[in-house]
């Protein structure tokens, strides 16, 4: 248990100094905790209950546009403030943007559980892979029709106050909202995976059926685990609004088929329903992202869609489901040494 | 608000918008429906969910550009009317090529996965599909202009441009074509069987893999035709695939498996939908109707099902 | 690498450049960072901007460089592709800056792209000169360090708003019983041109008529068209790039949509000329610039000069107009390199305020900035598709020919 405690504190430790001692990678960085954030929570309905959903995303732009909402809407009219034809500059002081930002996020992570809420009871009784359909088809249909809301700025998009920042202090500023983001989020799972709840949430995802049949009120407990997955999704969608300063509906708040999918492919890479695997799948896949963007370009998407390919096709337990199954005593599992011969 | 009910009102000041909006509905539709019936297939006869179905049809559109604009044909003597119509059948005959590579390497593996592996897979594919198109073709949107006349009728309400009719014809054709083959053919009665329960079919001597392979090939090139007839009357572009794909998994949603005038009435009463709804609510609003319309299927369908006590799975 | 090139890598100028040309040795590169659609929805254009980019510093080369403090220069610039998507263009541009070390930015394409970008030049505080974004709400946000070169968007077809007004009054109607059809792509550039048609219709008291959004994927506008033979309207508006431009004129001509004025953006750039030949005939196209234009400068020449030696180095542009968005490419470039030399140094607060002060007459057309960084001295001219050939219609100063009106 010690040792453990002593790589958590080494991590932490590394997560803290990392934008000091890479300055300008700090960007990169804070990309890389979204995907952590967006992956882990993706795995709590995905992984952990076995629902399957590739509209996570819609929490995500959700996020985004309220964080924006909440924000501006403290201090100005959204609707002024997105009329592209207005020529006065509204401007925003250091501590209207502050106070914008905590009550954007927070407001934000507390919508986005709210939509889960309300969705939750519609859409869990789709399984497989109409649920997966139908969360896609939420995600999609939100997109249009935000970029058709002309208070939102419709397809114009909308634009964040300034920061009164440096840059480079509101860069660090905004990994540590990513990192933070992502550090109680694993904390939180670490906790949650060990109570009763995350024991149902497992038993729904092992046998539905027999889960209801023993008395667990299955819709409840689905619903509410959608809803604080979104609380985070949501935060971390008004922190990227915070980041990007500008974005718009359909490829930057909406954006099904990037991130919309990437966080399922992180969390496949690195092992479904594990707690270290969405984090491991995320940075293996930011990486691999980063890199095949850097050295092949024009060619970066067939890349992407060939590790995709790859990833589902053959290594569908991740790297941590791989090393369960090489290393079962890293896992506290014990193996009597005559099945390991067998299995051998 | 008040375009809305402006625009409702056109319908019954003018009825003759009806039956333009019927008749454009139907020519989109059909079109829809093949891509439909080929997905109901694979699904029905595999458990395949494929996400990459627009993207074959995309790619059966760009083979039939390309071979009109390399102009080989042409050079012998063929006008580019008709290597456009050729292209329909070269088309067929190259996806199903295509289809059964893309069978051999990725299809064969996630067959007897679950759901979710099939859907995430497809997707790489789409994924990959859409970009090398792209890399191929540049991202430019691309038509065939083939030169026949436009029929107009009702003081210039209906147009019937000849290329959507014979589009519409050809499509037709192909159906009807798809459906003898199933009914008549050993190969058909095979892939039927499967579909009723594979390991009795393969009990029986069916040899399922080779049902599989030629199942999924049959969906490529019933999806490269459909989109040989899209290239010559709509346009075509590398990333216009998932548009394909919604309506496809809308229309199955819709009509079930197995049920092929369910599929064909979806399809054609999909694009007249469309149409309306364009007409009605703005056509920004085209493919949020599309996928609004998926979900309330779903949600229709989960009411049903709930009746018998029982979910969507 | 010798002493001085540290010292100038410091201040963003990174290698020695290996020029071809005997005149070229010797100089020095300035590097310039762009991140510019390749692939995507807007690669066409994207690729019609790199284009302009490119022939101008080449040009820029063969006339002896930049001289900045009796140090000849040239430009280099490092592309990124960023796929036609907002974020990815700021990851990009916050990329060229923070580890490319990049202190001078050039524009992407299209409205949308450029208001990714300008808040992260903004927050870096590099200036950026930008070619190809129009909307208005670029110039609304109080950025300091954004300039634009082109006209901004309101203006692209008000002119038509114009002419359709002249032509009403000339048949003894009022100008208000003008009726208009609007059809713009869901974009920030296409929204601020219904917003611009839609102040100058309301000016002259006229009606909007149809007021529709395309959708991005757009394939079929046959619903609209047909709404518009409903309501027959006087003029009809259609904005949505290259494929809007393409997907318009070809349907107009297979539905036989009759308005006696149809004006459109992205003409030459869809070429719709070569493209569907008849169908296009009597189109109004606005444009930023044309090569009939008595424009001149002394790098390029004529606006004539520039179409010629531009075909000559893109052969693929050979049979084609010369889109705009590769001449106002080409003029940011040459503002770049009309600033350094008169700020005579590379500090890129000497250039961004040499560049504020711009007050340049370029083969594009007069450049000189508002406080707000778009470009006032420069009008849109209105061209006219007449037996195929581009004619420059409106406004009345420039035009070479009478417009055909009614259409068909």
């Amino acid at each position: 248990m010690s040792k453990n405690w002593i790589l958590y504190i080494a991590l932490l430790a590394i997560t803290v100094a990392a934008p000091f001692l890479f300055p300008s990678y700090t960007a990169f960085l804070a990309t890389l905790w979204l995907f952590i954030v967006v992956a882990q929570a993706w795995d709590m309905t995905g992984g952990q209950m076995g629902y399957n959903s590739l509209g996570n995303i819609f929490f995500y732009g959700t996020g985004m546009y309220a964080g924006a909402v909440f924000a501006i809407g403290l201090y100005y009219n959204v609707g002024e403030w997105t009329d592209a034809s207005r020529s006065e500059i509204f401007s925003f002081t250091a501590g209207q943007y502050y106070t914008g930002m905590v009550v954007g996020i927070i407001g934000a992570g507390l919508f986005c559980g709210l939509c889960a809420l309300i969705i939750g009871p519609l859409f869990f009784g789709l399984r497989g892979p109409y649920f997966a359909i139908g969360t896609l088809g939420l995600a999609i249909a939100a997109g249009e029709i935000v970029s058709n809301i002309e208070w939102l700025g419709g397809g114009q998009g909308i634009s964040m106050p300034h920061s009164p920042l440096h840059p480079d202090f509101e860069k660090v500023l905004i990994y540590f909202l990513f990192a933070g983001l992502g550090v109680v989020l694993f904390i939180f799972c670490k906790w949650f995976y060990s109570t009763r709840f995350g024991a149902a949430i497992n038993a729904i995802r092992d046998d539905e059926e027999k889960a209801e049949a023993m008395g667990i009120h299955t819709l409840r407990y689905k619903t509410i685990t959608w809803a604080i997955s979104a609380v985070f999704v949501g935060a971390a969608g008004a922190v990227s609004a915070f980041q990007l300063i500008h974005f718009e509906p359909l490829e930057t708040a909406y954006q099904t088929i990037n991130l919309g999918i990437f966080m399922v492919v992180c969390v496949l890479l690195g092992g479904k329903g594990t707690l270290w695997g969405p984090v491991i799948g995320a940075i293996l896949f930011h990486v691999f992202k980063e890199v095949t963007w850097n050295y092949f370009l024009g060619g970066q998407w067939v890349a992407l869609g060939l590790l995709i390919v790859i990833i589902v096709v053959f290594f569908q337990d991740g790297l941590m489901g791989y090393l369960k199954h090489r290393r079962p005593e890293w896992f506290g599992i014990k193996v009597e040494s005559k099945d390991k011969e067998a299995a051998a | 608000m008040d375009q809305i009910l402006t625009n409702t009102g056109y319908l019954f000041q003018y009825p003759v918008l009806n039956l333009a909006f019927i008749i454009d509905g139907i020519m989109i539709g059909s079109l829809f429906a093949l891509a439909a019936y080929g997905l109901a297939l694979v699904w029905g006869v595999m458990n395949v969910k494929n996400l990459a179905q627009g993207d074959f049809v995309i790619a059966g559109g760009y083979c039939s550009w390309w071979l009109v604009k390399t102009g080989w044909l042409q050079s012998i003597g063929l006008s580019d009317n008709a290597v456009a119509l050729l292209g329909v059948p070269i088309a067929f005959v190259v996806m199903w090529g295509i289809g059964w590579m893309t069978y051999k390497l990725i299809i064969t593996r996630v067959i007897e996965r679950d759901l979710f592996t099939s859907l995430l897979a497809t997707f790489g594919l789409a994924i990959m599909m859409a970009q090398i198109l792209n890399l191929m073709f540049g991202s430019d949107t691309q038509s065939l202009q083939l030169d026949y006349k436009t029929y107009s009728f009702a003081g210039g309400f209906i147009n019937l441009p000849m290329a959507k009719v014979i589009g519409t014809c050809m499509a037709a054709g192909l159906a009807v074509a798809v459906i003898i083959f199933m009914k008549r053919s050993r190969m058909g009665q095979a892939i039927r069987a499967t579909a009723q329960d594979s390991r009795a079919a393969r009990v029986m001597g069916i040899d399922t893999e080779k049902v599989y392979a030629f199942t999924f090939s049959l969906n490529a090139a019933i999806c490269g035709a459909a989109g040989a007839i899209i290239v010559m009357v709509w346009v075509i572009q590398p990333f216009y695939g998932i548009t394909y794909s919604v309506r496809a998994f809308v229309i199955v949603t819709a009509a079930g498996l197995g049920n092929l005038p369910g599929v064909i009435a979806a399809g054609l009463g999909i694009g007249a939908a469309e149409q309306y709804g364009a007409h009605i609510f703005g056509i920004g609003y085209q493919q949020a109707i599309a996928v609004t319309l998926l979900l309330i299927v779903l949600f229709f369908r989960l009411l049903q099902q709930r009746r018998k006590r029982q979910a969507l799975n | 690498m010798n002493i001085k090139t540290t010292m100038l890598s410091m201040a963003a100028v990174a290698g020695v450049a290996m020029g071809t040309s005997a005149a070229a040795m010797d100089c020095e590169t300035i590097t310039l960072g762009a991140a510019i659609s390749l692939t995507g929805k807007y690669a066409t254009n994207g690729v019609h901007a790199q284009n302009g980019y490119e022939f101008a510093i080449t040009k820029i080369k063969e006339n002896g460089g930049i001289m900045v403090d009796d140090q000849c220069y040239n430009f280099n610039v490092i592309y990124y592709d960023d796929e036609s998507k907002g974020d990815r263009g700021a990851t990009l541009a916050e990329r060229l800056i923070q580890q490319d070390g990049v202190q001078y930015m050039l524009g992407p394409y299209s409205s949308g792209l450029t208001k990714a970008i300008a808040p992260v030049t903004e927050k870096y505080q590099i200036p950026m000169v930008e070619a190809e974004g129009a909307s208005r709400s670029l110039f609304n946000q109080g950025y300091k360090y954004l300039f634009a070169v082109l006209s901004t968007s309101e203006q692209y077809l008000a002119s038509a708003i114009t002419l359709a007004a002249e032509k009403a009054e000339a048949q003894g109607r009022a100008a208000s019983d003008v009726t208009v059809a609007i059809a713009v792509e869901n974009d920030p550039f296409s929204l601020d041109i219904r917003a611009g048609v839609m102040e100058d219709a309301e000016r002259y008291g006229m009606k909007i008529v149809v007021d529709e959004k395309l959708p991005r994927d757009l394939s079929d506008m046959t619903s609209i068209l047909t709404k518009v033979k409903l309501v027959k309207p006087d003029v009809l508006v259609v904005s949505g790039h290259s494929k809007g431009a393409a997907t318009a004129v070809r349907q107009i001509g297979e539905q036989g949509v009759k308005v006696p004025m149809i004006a459109i953006t992205h003409c030459e750039a869809a070429d719709v000329v070569g493209n569907f030949g008849e169908n296009a005939e009597d189109f109004l196209c606005s444009t930023q610039w044309a090569e009939t234009l008595t424009y001149e400068d002394p790098i390029f020449g004529s606006a004539a000069n520039y179409e010629q030696e531009f075909k000559a180095n893109y052969t693929e542009y050979a049979e084609k107009t010369v889109p705009y968005q590769t001449a106002q490419a080409s003029a940011a470039v040459y503002v770049f390199k009309d600033a350094f030399e008169r700020a005579g140094t590379l500090d890129k607060d000497a250039v961004r305020d040499a560049i504020a002060e711009t007050d340049l007459k370029t083969f594009y057309g007069d450049i000189k900035f508002s406080e707000a960084g778009n470009n006032i001295a420069k009008p849109m001219v209105l061209r006219q598709i007449q037996d195929g050939k581009y004619n420059v219609v409106a406004p009345s100063a420039f035009a070479s020919h009478e417009v055909n009106w009614p259409r068909n």
